[in-house]
């Protein structure tokens, strides 16, 4: 085993000697107190380590032990509802080892190495088995857990069992010896491998009119959400984590506020997945590294959380993973690479910023899995950006831009006027409108392109008509376009407008979605036809429906909104025979 | 002079001194962050921190500056323990300094305990969500941006505007309803003026509050880089009072500003990178090993609220410091020099304002069930008045709409009755009242973000009939 000694210690940085024949990312136990670290430079019989813990009271001269395996994260039944810090220790352990408050050098496992699962084999002795392939389940919660040969392993099965056993022990052993246990254990850093990669076609269906209708992202897709503070990204996050239409979701609390996390971790337990009808908590693994919790650890926790939704895609299931936020990632790679004395590039960013970024959004993806049943699995990442200053052109902001394919741009101008989601229509857009067309089309939904494509150029049309109402007033446009900047008021106001707290409104079906703008835009419709035949806009706004367009959020039965259409129907249509 | 134990490691080595940083060569044995004694050659002692150590260098912040620091006769010891203060439940009714020494001229302080200074993060598992309802009298925090028990919400002001007498009528009149009189104020001045900390002082003394309040004195004239240890020991005593003594602990921080340019000063002795407008890079981790230690503890009766209070400069809620407080506090309370200037007292511009964790503190049971929908539709009602204004500017209030010259209205009129309040001390439901019938100016149909049964049992149309 590698030892060395404390040379140099600098915040969350250490430096030791005596480390030749280390490698890159091993992982290292810094001083007494063996606290957890990773080498992240090698510099002759130097090693740059960036250490997870607190550093005060380290002394120079102290050893450092290298434990030669890469940062990894324990893999197997266990992750669902579990809450960890950014190197995988269970938070709940951790209080039951040193109370309310995270000291220091305590190493845990990261799931239950005690606990009994009941083993169901589906593979059977004599079975040819490679890397990927399904050997049996577990129940977790309501998951299917299937147990993998993990990637390089492969042989002929000479013995499996059904029955109860810990994640360490053989629930099979192949030909050579091999055993095959429910744990696995896989390094952060490396993606895990899977046979190809395909193009995102369904969409994430995620209850949020402004996401699904308007910008949707697919699943396998990356979409990032930038915006000040204050603007909602934590709570579009946890939005999304709430309500999309995938088996898996990982929340990753990334340099973020504690009470947040708090905040997830009594709510979750009490929400139910509107589809399966379970608790939300049972299907998803948070990872809480809060901002005053050491720097390093936000660093991998990114890594940390990703490397779990692989292990889940791999079972064939689709994830969802929200890192909140990114930036603070972004922030926690410059502190590291100051303390390095890197050459720093824009705002003290280090050079390969983007490449990290890149890398770590690539990890999404749509993919055939690993095994000989061609499964598919799929990860969508949304990363929240948070821009100093709500200014998009910063490094973290632009680089994401490169790489995401749906972009929300949440706006402090909407958010202060408490329009949420704050979502900018203009700014936004998605690139995956083509490639799931065919996905609505198939869903029943024919229309959605086209009503989608008018709702934009509705809203496009309002900016120009305001520029020229705060020119020379309201009373200057024709009546055609007067009724436009109405019916735009109600596409945003009665559409795009959405409460995360509102019992109903904060989960619209996409069905209910397609039929509620679908009726604001008949009313356009009816409303642009009639006045063409010399109906004044004024006697349309005051017909009886229009208070109930702006009551559709609220309705639950989807069956009242589609009569509304009739109803817009019927009621302007008596206006013209009036006349 | 204490005596010298045969353990204490003492040189003279002091090679490079540089503003508030001493380097000091071949030294063995010294642990990062620990405290050492510095004794000038005149016999004055000092403390510092060791900041960066390698094998024979120790890089060393003097709190109390480096002026008559010389590097022939200089002694450095390096007392082996972290930054500690020493606690008590005495510390009531105090003045201290920046690192917690009384300065009031009273007795010692007789120590419970010695703790670091620098605590350690809350495990967000051990956390407990805030869920009480802050009254402050004040109308448009009540109802609008309610302050709940464990958040930490700041007072982003401008030069000259009225933060000062917001916080201390906040300090004075803030309670939970239907409780006793369980708390505790630690105030910690960092960089003010001694006529800012009198007129707290004043206040409290006034309201007959000072006894339970601890003073943390760290005024303009007052060594800078002393204020690094401010806020940590301050929050310390927070943390001593609030989960071993069970009190709910209101923590007052001004001004926040100051703190940052100690921290940026160092940052530049050390000829770090500097990141946007000459702050270090990890500006943000340090805020938040500040602002992080609010909250509530699941199983201890106690609590940390804090209100730290920041100029912006320039009004320039971009600025990194308001910028990053943002990000890591649970919302802002925004001060406007425009509102200011039209007589609004406070002036609190509501549309930039904002409470995280408004949701967990209000309600049936907790506050009222019409509180949400009445702070949705005040704001959009206000926004879009507001917005109006713009227009009138250029078209004239006559090339408007009926309904939008009643916007205009409601927009003045909320400014004058529901924002102004003055010394006045207003009950949630004289508050939620007023927005009612300020609400009433506008049609009924217009209040979309109400819910109908609420409007049936409050609006005063109902009301009254």
């Amino acid at each position: 085993m590698i030892a060395g000694v404390i040379s140099r210690i600098s915040g969350p940085v250490v430096l030791s000697d005596q480390m030749r024949g280390s490698k890159m990312y091993d992982v290292v136990k810094v001083g007494a107190e063996e606290l957890n670290g990773e080498i992240i430079r090698l510099d002759g019989d130097l090693a740059v380590v960036q250490v997870y813990e607190d550093t005060s009271g380290l002394k120079i001269g102290e050893r450092v032990l290298n434990t030669e395996t890469p940062l990894s994260v324990e893999l197997g039944p266990g992750l669902l509802s579990s809450i960890y810090d950014g190197i995988q220790r269970p938070l709940p352990v951790l209080v039951k080892r040193s109370g309310s408050f995270i000291s220091r050098g305590i190493s845990v496992d990261g799931i239950d190495m005690e606990k009994k699962w009941d083993f169901v084999a589906s593979a059977k002795k004599g079975d040819r088995v490679s890397g990927g392939d399904i050997v049996g389940t577990v129940m977790e919660y309501n998951i299917e857990h299937r147990i993998l040969v993990p990637p390089p392993v492969s042989g002929t099965i000479r013995e499996i069992h059904s029955g109860a056993f810990t994640v360490k022990e053989p629930v099979c052993i192949l030909d050579d010896g091999t055993p095959v246990t429910m744990l696995q254990k896989w390094p952060v850093r490396k993606g895990r491998p899977y046979r190809k990669k395909q193009d995102p076609r369904s969409l994430l269906v995620t209850g949020q009119r402004i996401f699904d209708t308007m910008f949707p992202v697919a699943k396998g897709g990356t979409a990032m959400i930038p915006g000040g503070f204050g603007t909602g990204k934590t709570v579009a996050e946890q939005t999304l984590a709430k309500w999309s239409d995938t088996q898996i979701v990982v929340y990753i609390g990334c340099g973020e506020r504690g009470n947040e996390m708090t905040d997830v971790l009594t709510e979750f337990p009490e929400l139910v997945d509107p589809r399966t009808k379970m608790p939300l908590i049972q299907r998803t693994i948070l990872i809480a590294n809060t901002s005053n919790m050491p720097v390093a650890a936000r660093e991998a926790s990114i890594y940390t959380g990703i490397t779990m939704a692989e292990y889940y895609r791999d079972m064939g299931y689709d994830v969802a993973l929200m890192a909140d936020s990114t930036s603070r990632w972004g922030e926690a790679l410059r502190e590291v690479s100051g303390r390095l004395e890197e050459m720093p590039g824009e705002e003290g960013y280090p050079a390969y910023l983007a490449t990290r970024l890149a890398a770590f959004y690539e990890r999404a993806g749509r993919v055939v899995c690993l095994g000989s049943d061609e499964r598919l699995g799929s990860i969508t990442i949304v990363g929240a950006v948070s821009p100093p200053g709500g200014d998009f052109s910063e490094p973290i902001t632009q680089n994401t831009l490169r790489i995401a394919g749906t972009f929300w741009a949440l706006d402090t101008s909407l958010a202060y006027r408490r329009h949420f989601p704050s979502v900018n229509w203009i700014k936004s857009y998605s690139l995956y409108l083509d490639s799931i067309q065919e996905w609505f089309l198939q869903s029943g939904f024919d229309e959605w392109k086209e009503m989608r494509d008018v709702t934009m150029y509705l809203l496009q049309k309002e900016v120009e008509l305001q520029e020229i109402v705060q020119l020379v007033g309201p009373d200057a446009l024709p009546e055609s376009e007067k009724a436009i900047l109405e019916v735009t008021r109600m596409i945003r106001e009665d559409f795009l407008q959405q409460s995360a707290y509102h019992e109903i409104d904060s989960f619209c079906p996409l069905e209910k979605q397609y039929w509620m703008l679908r009726v604001i835009l008949n009313f356009y419709d009816r409303t642009s036809e009639a006045m063409n035949r010399g109906v004044a806009l004024n006697k349309i706004l005051k017909l009886p429906f229009k208070p109930e367009i702006g009551r559709m959020k609220e309705q639950a039965d989807i069956d009242k909104i589609k009569n509304l259409m009739g109803e817009i129907d019927k009621n302007i249509a008596s206006l013209e025979v009036e006349k | 002079m204490k005596p010298v134990s045969l353990l204490t490691k003492e040189c003279k080595t002091v090679n490079y001194v540089s503003g508030p940083l001493i380097f000091v060569q071949s030294v063995k044995g010294v642990s990062y962050g620990e405290i050492a004694q510095i004794t000038l050659p005149n016999g004055e002692v000092r403390t510092g921190q060791v900041l960066d150590i390698s094998r024979d260098l120790a890089v060393i912040q003097v709190f109390e500056g480096t002026s008559g620091i010389d590097n022939k006769e200089t002694r450095v010891q390096f007392t082996g323990k972290p930054p500690t203060i020493d606690v008590s439940i005495d510390l009531l009714g105090r003045i201290l300094n920046g690192v917690g020494k009384p300065r009031d001229g009273g007795p010692d302080i007789i120590p419970e305990t010695s703790l670091d200074i620098n605590g350690m993060p809350i495990n967000p598992y051990a956390r407990d969500k805030p869920a009480d309802f802050i009254q402050t009298g004040m109308s448009t925090i009540d109802a609008l941006t309610t302050l709940v028990r464990g958040q930490k919400l700041p007072i982003f002001s401008g030069a000259g505007l009225p933060a000062n007498k917001l916080a201390a009528q906040i300090a004075r009149q803030a309670k939970v309803r239907g409780e006793g009189e369980n708390f505790a104020v630690v105030f910690v001045a960092m960089g003010i003026t001694y006529k800012e900390a009198s007129f707290f002082m004043d206040d409290f003394e006034r309201t007959g509050a000072l006894e339970r309040v601890v003073f943390f004195m760290n005024l303009a004239d007052d060594p800078t880089i002393e204020r690094i240890a401010t806020p940590r020991c301050a929050l310390t005593v927070a943390e001593y009072l609030a989960f071993t003594h069970n009190l709910h602990v209101l923590v007052i921080l001004t001004d926040m500003i100051n703190y940052c340019e100690a921290l940026r000063e160092i940052s530049t002795a050390r000829e770090e990178v500097p990141g946007r407008r000459g702050y270090p890079g990890y500006m943000y981790t340090d805020l938040a090993s500040i602002y992080e230690r609010a909250g509530r503890i699941k199983g201890a009766k106690g609590s940390i609220t804090q209100i730290p209070i920041l100029t912006m400069p320039d009004d320039d809620i971009t600025h990194p410091v308001p910028d990053l407080t943002g990000y890591i506090t649970e919302g802002q309370i925004v001060l406007s020099r425009d509102l200011y200037r039209r007589g609004a007292n406070p002036p609190i511009d509501v549309l930039p304002c904002l409470s995280r964790l408004m949701n967990l503190g209000i309600g049936a049971g907790k506050t009222r069930e019409d509180h949400r929908n009445v702070a949705d539709q005040l704001y959009a009602s206000y926004a879009y008045g507001r917005d109006l204004r713009r227009l009138v500017a250029i078209v004239g209030e006559e090339a408007l709409t009926e309904l939008d010259k009643k916007y205009l209205k409601f927009a003045d009129e909320f400014e004058k009755k529901f924002i102004t309040q003055g010394d006045e001390n207003r009950s949630l439901e004289r508050t939620l009242e007023i927005g009612w019938d300020l609400m009433s100016m506008l049609p009924e149909e217009e209040l979309k973000r109400i819910k109908r049964e609420y409007i049936q049992k409050y609006h005063p149309a109902f009301r009254k009939g």
